[in-house]
């Protein structure tokens, strides 16, 4: 039984609003031509492909449903009120098989020792085997390093084979699309000559595929980033947030854009009061300072939970409320970056003939905003969005840290590193679960960083040549 | 000039009444009254008597933006949104919920928050103009191609991992400096050294970026060719002409917040326990105290705004061409 | 170590001698600088180094004190200053186990007098309800003066120096350091009738006044009058308490007074320890009074007086708090006689000096908790809680199960000291909820079922590193009614096994479930159960323990929603009760079990009354046995009714009974006299600092390791080396 939440439902429409946004830009040389510069850079297009594999495992664990509880011999079968996802599905292995505590990375054994019962009776202290981790083996002093190896090694070659065949279909739909042959198409490629780099495009795409072979064939048998305190698999958290980062990331934006745009077009189209009016909101709301004002809103969502309890049947509906709360919230102290320089664009662009020209046809304010106006202001917007996104998944580590950021039940990277905060001080020092946080968290922030470059470089009117 | 200083000043006034609005509105939907008195009293055996008192004490048994018990003005004036704003504009701070005089705690509280912010936003500047310079200087080589990279990778690392990982390197592993805590007078040196070394490495990335840029696109402009072409070394052009006209734009904008640097951290106070004005404010929201969050959100909107007339002014100054109306 | 590094910047500076002759004398001075600084002190201390050698104790405080007012404050981190300050008459010995009273100021633990109606004196055993007047007598030493304080300052004629100030006259005043004189007095038993009335001071907002109203003779009219009075002078801060007459308390000499109680209240004796009857001189309450004082900060809430062995001389909480020596301290030694061990782990190597033994005590903030600890670790704090996440650092268990340190720590020469606490963390069900709640069968077993399936001593280590015992009832070890072993368990959750207790089988507790209609966790329409926790944890760490709380109760089918709020609204949902399984815990105010089964009193119930049984939990039977147990004194009796109490609570399973915390404290070898005293508040005065061995472990401990500096340096110029050189061919010739 199918369930959408509402940041789903936000996240589907913003996909929806891509794919339309790309149509639209295909038809129109003006964002073709910058667009098509973006997608010349390889650099650019190694990220993009990383961003969409994030995409990816973000969309897959949108999709929420209540799994069926089979029926026993005295009920019926009955869907369960647990809310799983599709990618919960997919790592049911890893979700599945959590140890009792903590163990580090690709271990076979507990971290720290406990009180055994051997089978003659007696009692030793002693780091006790893992249910899972390296269960298969029967001495993991002497076979750990080499399975280990072996899994890799499968998992490289089942790669190798996956990577082929996409590689292969990639220039094999290149060569049908213009109509070279298979030869000539690499040899394009090869050197960079088609309108987007074909090459970073495979050579990311298949050392993602070798990497995710290797970690899924490790994964079978051993918890590749260990687990954390109540035996929980790291790598699956960390996957599991890459939705939270995405949402934040996106959504914030989406959110405060209608705003932002509107606002900031009227101030500078309208002038007078209007502008006044808009102006002084906006100062007002910059002039206090953000952290508060998300503690204060959060707090006051938290209010009106515990008010409304019975509304909410699982903790997912509620976690996923507070995540929609803290993109508005992050939205309301942001859209004011992006408003003023909209405003200041739109006070330059007013006085260009063409507007004047349409004033004096007489064509509608709203029609002149609209036609005139915002088409001629959508690179700031689409470098703002660009460049917010890493700063948005950085900012909820910070605030998941304050514990005014997304529900603490979630998984998170900021509660990820909140709670590895104080695993730091243990001895041997517990670093797994801050390490795959930060792993995760950076290669986004770096693609989304390397992107935004290329694409502000290419619309930026200032930058370009 | 003094016409326009006054003109901002008076428009300030709507934006601090309108932040004023919103501080209360936030608050008081989240916590009520008895919700602060039950803080403020402790925890065991609380009577309802006792609460009724100190929220009469307080004055918090007014209503909040609105008396309808009232008579005419004093529907407006008599009440917890009027009587506490009216001082709040006079900088009377008045008395914290636990009893302290704001004002004085204030006083006491912003100078360690100034002995961190300041020097690192002195030496950030410097290090990262000349990073900056440098990359800008070997635009195109690997220097530039490989500083520009490392920006970005170190752009993309979450703050909090620097401040995790400074205080385990520096404080733990190598016992240059203390972990953490503050102290006063000249010993205060020391406990400054890592919030600000954390606040530098933090911060490099994308202002040694963005001075780049900034440079880049001073180097471009027609005089910086004419310079060289009149055959003045690239040293020369590049100290004399693009850092000097770079600095414009770098400076206008820190110029927006010197203010706030007397705000201080929430972050960084919290993790290296510095009594800053940062900490004070955090310390505030977790201890319900209204008084305390009123003021601090107040005197940051004050700062804020003081920084835009700044920046304003000191447009002016560096280039006689803007007119201020 | 410090000679190889020299040698090894030598020779770096060598190599960057060719290219630069700057950067050679930069690097000089600030090799000089650090070699300096890094002669003999460690370079991380956070102490002035000056003061390594003195007898100074050091330790840290993680939240600001918000009350220092003996009669206000209610919370354990006043306590810490406020016991070492003030003096109540009675204290807890030090050593003795099971706590027991013995005299402070006092010259004796003072008898309560039973009087009847007619004034006739009763026995302690006639019926309480007979009793119509208790009478505590209570005779103080002679010679107890003050601390220094500027509210005692007399001039040459005799009058006080500053008690006549005003806004004008505290013009230069910012702290209380800023007056110039200061004086003392000798304390008499009038400032404890004075600390009395101001229970019932209107400006003070004591949390024991309604308490302490149920039982002080005349205590609740008093208070009235005065808040009438204060009503008439609004302007005034300061009410003469001497005007008005407390029937409650009487002067009988200068070193005598008396209190009386309307009903018998054996557990009154406990709160003669505590802060709340210290002795308060009215100066104090005058001077602080006074015009400007409260504008400036200067409070009595700020500024303690008091006769204990220290005074408070530095109060910033935002930085430090320091206590230091008070020179007026009437003397006390340290007890001579001990429990059994005592003798031998040298806690009474010390007997019969006179205390204190610091000269002074510095409390620094911390509120981050690691930090704090690595600066334990490195020797500038004495001693250390252990967090969960440092535990397996400093602690280990041995083949036999006690704990015990980890080599590291054994070979930094640190000791562990454990105690069972006074306390319990429970997770109650709201009684007054239609699922989990009320008197019905199907409430009982299902709150059985649960007890069964949360398995605390999983619980106890993961979360806590087994540092618990898990509770078979509301009252902790080291409380009379307690018992060990096989008798005292909860027969409804633990079977006896093999000499400890064991957990009944979760396909019992299944059975159970049933039982109560719920087969499988699902209810007579097939739906799966769902029942909501509340807590009030909302910080990093406590997902987990939702997880795996969520765990338990999926044992026996049941949805566990966890509802993680804010205390405020926690306490909130607790008035209205609307929770319907939350999680909470008590401290014990004094070791008797009343304390503890007044949190299961009928009449005690939340939602009635806002009293302390969060559960409310109301049992008729049980709520008699309670009234009679409060008053009786321990013994077989007293522990009959409380067994029979037991069974009671054990079948209705208002609460499952969680666990009693058991404290780790950890401290350095120049710490002396540690001994884990639960009740005791003013145990500073026990304690004695070796300052030599201190200050040769910090600098062993803390040499500063710099080559990654020079490391770091070396790295930048060899990157920066060829940018350096192309600059310089750049810059000689011009570029067209």
């Amino acid at each position: 039984m199918p369930v959408i939440f509402i940041t789903d439902a936000f996240l589907f429409l913003l996909v929806m609003m891509v794919i339309a946004y790309t149509l639209y830009a295909r038809q129109h040389a003006h964002l073709r031509v910058p667009w098509h510069d973006v997608a010349q850079r390889p650099l650019a297009m190694s990220a993009a492909i990383i961003l969409v594999v994030y995409v990816v495992v973000g969309l897959l664990d949108s999709m929420h449903f209540h799994p069926r509880l089979e029926a026993t011999a005295t009920h019926d079968a009955i869907y369960s009120s647990e809310v799983v996802s599709v990618l919960d599905l997919m790592l049911e292995d890893l979700y599945q098989n959590t140890e009792r505590t903590y163990s580090a990375p690709l271990a076979s054994h507990a971290f720290s020792k406990e009180m055994l019962d051997l089978p003659d009776g007696k009692q030793i202290r002693d780091y006790p085997r893992l249910i899972y981790g390296g269960a298969h083996l029967d001495d993991p002093a002497v076979e750990r390093g080499a399975d280990i190896a072996k899994h890799i090694l499968v998992g490289l070659a089942y790669g190798l084979v996956i990577s082929l065949v996409v590689s292969s279909v990639i220039l094999f739909l290149l060569s049908r699309a213009h109509q070279l042959s298979f030869k000539q198409t690499w040899h394009k490629a090869w050197h960079n000559n088609f309108v987007v780099s074909w090459t970073a495009i495979i050579i990311t795409l298949n050392f993602i595929i070798l990497l995710a072979c290797s970690i899924y064939s490790l994964a079978q048998h051993y918890h590749v980033f260990g687990t954390d305190k109540v035996g929980q698999d790291v790598l699956y958290q960390a996957i599991k947030s890459v939705r939270t980062g995405l949402v934040i990331g996106t959504l914030t934006t989406l959110v405060m854009l209608p705003f932002a745009i509107m606002m900031g077009l009227m101030a500078g189209y309208f002038r007078g009061w209007i502008d006044d009016v808009i102006q002084y909101l906006y100062t007002t709301l910059n002039s206090i300072p953000g952290v508060l004002l998300i503690a204060a809103s959060i707090l006051l969502l938290q209010v009106y939970i515990s008010n409304h309890a019975n509304d909410f049947n699982s903790p997912e509906q509620r976690a996923d409320l507070r995540l929609l709360f803290l993109c508005i919230i992050l939205g309301i102290t942001s859209w004011t970056g992006l408003c003023r320089l909209l405003r200041a664009e739109t006070l330059k662009l007013r006085e260009i003939e063409y507007v004047q020209a349409a004033k004096a046809f007489g064509v509608s304010h709203f029609g002149i905003m609209l036609r005139h106006l915002l088409p001629n202001v959508m690179h700031i917007v689409m470098i703002s969005i660009v460049i917010d996104f890493s700063g948005l998944v950085l900012a909820e580590a910070v605030l998941s840290y304050m514990n005014i950021g997304v529900d603490p039940g979630m998984n998170s990277w900021g509660n990820m590193i909140n709670s590895a905060r104080l695993e730091m001080a243990r001895e041997p020092i517990v670093w797994w679960s801050l390490v795959a946080a930060f792993i995760f968290m950076f290669v986004l922030v770096l693609a989304a960083n390397l992107f935004s470059d290329a694409v502000r470089d290419a619309f930026d009117p200032r930058l370009r040549h | 000039m003094m016409s326009y200083i006054l003109r901002r000043i008076a428009y300030a006034f709507p934006i601090l009444v309108g932040v004023n609005i919103i501080t209360f509105v936030l608050f008081f939907v989240v916590n009520t009254p008895d919700d602060m008195a039950r803080m403020q009293l402790g925890m065991k055996r609380v009577s309802e008597a006792a609460i009724t008192k100190w929220k009469a004490e307080r004055g918090y048994d007014k209503q909040i933006l609105w008396n309808t018990d009232a008579e005419s003005f004093e529907k407006l004036t008599d009440t917890l949104f009027f009587q506490n704003s009216v001082k709040l504009f006079l900088f009377d701070f008045g008395r914290s919920d636990s009893g302290r005089d704001i004002g004085y705690d204030i006083s006491q509280r912003m100078w360690p928050s100034l002995a961190i912010a300041f020097p690192s936003l002195i030496i950030g500047l410097l290090t990262c103009i000349t990073c900056g310079l440098i990359l800008a200087f070997f635009r195109g080589s690997y220097v530039d191609f490989s500083g520009v990279i490392i920006c970005v990778v170190m752009m993309s690392i979450s703050g909090l991992f620097y401040i995790i990982g400074g205080q385990y390197l520096i404080g733990k592993l190598l016992h240059l400096v203390p972990i953490s805590g503050y102290d006063t007078g000249l010993n205060a040196i020391k406990f400054t050294i890592l919030p600000v070394l954390v606040g530098l490495i933090g911060g490099i990335g994308a202002s040694t970026r963005w001075y780049r840029t900034i440079f880049l696109e001073e180097m471009g402009k027609d005089y910086v060719r004419t310079a060289k072409a009149k055959g003045l070394s690239e040293s020369r052009v590049l100290y004399r002409h693009v850092l000097t006209n770079g600095l414009i734009p770098i400076l206008t904008g820190v110029v927006v917040i010197l203010p706030s640097l007397f705000m201080g951290s929430l972050i960084v106070e919290s993790f290296f326990a510095v009594p800053g004005l940062g900490s004070y404010t955090i310390d505030a929201i977790n201890a319900q105290d209204f008084a305390i969050v009123r003021s601090m959100v107040f005197l940051g909107s004050v700062l804020y705004i003081v920084g835009l007339i700044l920046t304003d002014i000191s447009y002016t100054l560096v280039d006689p061409r803007v007119r201020l109306n | 170590m410090h000679v190889y590094n020299v040698q090894l910047m030598t020779k770096h500076i060598k190599i960057i001698n060719r290219y630069s002759a700057n950067t050679h004398k930069t690097l000089q001075i600030i090799l000089l600088l650090l070699l300096c600084s890094g002669c003999d002190a460690p370079w991380n201390n956070p102490y002035p180094n000056q003061d390594s050698a003195k007898n100074i104790y050091y330790d840290s405080f993680s939240e600001r004190p918000k009350h220092l007012d003996p009669v206000s404050s209610y919370s354990a981190n006043e306590y810490v200053f406020l016991g070492q300050i003030y003096e109540p008459p009675l204290q807890y010995h030090f050593l003795q186990r099971p706590y027991a009273l013995i005299p402070l100021t006092a010259t004796e633990v003072p008898q309560p007098q039973y009087f009847s109606k007619d004034g006739q004196p009763l026995d302690e055993d006639s019926d309480p309800i007979m009793i119509d007047r208790v009478k505590y007598t209570i005779s103080i030493k002679d010679d107890i003066l003050y601390q220094p304080h500027p509210a005692f300052a007399k001039n040459a004629s005799g009058d006080y120096l500053y008690h006549d100030l005003n806004t004008e006259k505290l013009a230069h005043i910012h702290t209380l350091s800023d007056f110039d004189m200061v004086g003392t007095r000798k304390m008499s038993a009038k400032d404890y009738i004075y600390q009395i009335k101001r229970m019932g001071h209107p400006r003070i907002h004591s949390p024991i006044s309604g308490l302490m109203e149920k039982y002080i003779l005349g205590l609740d009219e008093f208070a009235e009058t005065l808040a009438t009075i204060d009503k008439q002078t609004p302007a005034s801060n300061y009410i003469d308490l001497h005007r008005y007459d407390l029937p409650g308390v009487r002067l009988i000499d200068d070193t005598t007074f008396e209190i009386t109680l309307k009903q018998k209240y054996p557990q009154f004796i406990y709160w003669l320890s505590m802060s709340f009857f210290a002795p308060m001189p009215w100066e104090a309450d005058y001077f602080y009074a006074q015009e400007g004082m409260d504008e400036k900060n200067i409070t009595l809430d700020w500024y303690p007086v008091g006769t204990g062995p220290f005074m408070l001389t530095e109060n910033n909480p935002n930085l430090r708090m320091v206590l230091e020596r008070n020179p007026n301290f009437h003397g006390e030694i340290l007890p001579r006689t001990g429990e059994l061990g005592d003798q031998a782990s040298g806690l009474l190597d010390d007997a019969g000096k006179k205390m204190p033994f610091i000269e002074k005590a510095v409390y620094s903030l911390e509120k981050e908790s690691i930090p704090a600890w690595n600066k334990f670790l490195q020797g500038y704090y004495d001693t250390s809680g252990i967090v969960s996440d440092s535990f397996d650092q400093a602690v280990q268990f041995n083949l036999q199960g006690d704990a015990e340190l980890t080599k590291t720590m054994q070979d930094k020469g640190m000791r562990l000291l454990t105690a069972v606490t006074t306390s319990i963390y429970y997770m109650g069900f709201n009684m007054a909820d239609d699922v989990v709640g009320g008197d019905s069968e199907r409430a009982r077993l299902l709150r059985r079922a649960v007890s069964i399936a949360v398995d605390y001593e999983e619980y106890i280590s993961i979360f806590a590193n087994g540092r618990g015992k898990p509770a078979q009832g509301p009252i902790p070890p080291g409380i009379f009614g307690h018992i060990a072993g096989k008798a005292g368990i909860n027969p409804y959750v633990y079977k006896w096994h093999n000499g400890k207790p064991v957990r009944h089988s979760i396909t019992y507790a299944r059975e159970l479930m049933a039982q109560a209609g719920y087969p499988d966790g699902r209810d007579a329409d097939g739906k799966q159960l769902v029942l909501n926790l509340d807590s009030p944890a909302a910080g990093p760490g406590s997902k987990a323990s939702f997880d795996w709380m969520r765990k338990q109760y999926a044992k026996l089918g049941i949805n566990l929603l966890v509802r993680a709020t804010d205390y405020n609204r926690f306490q909130e949902k607790m008035r209205k009760g609307t929770a319907q399984i939350f999680q909470w815990g008590w401290n014990a105010d004094y070791p008797d079990p009343e304390n503890f089964f007044f949190l299961l009193y009928g009449p005690n119930a939340k939602i009635d009354d806002n009293g302390e049984n969060a559960a409310n939990y109301k049992n008729a039977e049980f709520d008699v046995l309670f009234n009679q147990m409060k008053s009786m004194s321990n013994g077989p009796e007293r522990q009959d009714i409380i067994n029979k109490m037991l069974e009671i609570v054990h079948q209705d399973a208002p609460w499952l009974w969680g666990f009693h915390p058991v404290a780790f404290s950890l401290h350095h070898a120049w710490y002396k006299n540690a001994k884990p005293n639960l009740m005791a508040n003013n145990t500073l005065k026990y304690k004695r600092i070796e300052p030599r061995l201190r200050s040769n472990s910090r600098t062993a401990w803390n040499r500063p390791v710099w080559w990654p500096l020079v490391f770091i340096m070396i790295l930048t110029v060899s990157i920066l080396l060829p940018a350096i050189i192309a600059y310089r061919r750049k810059g000689t010739e011009s570029i067209l």
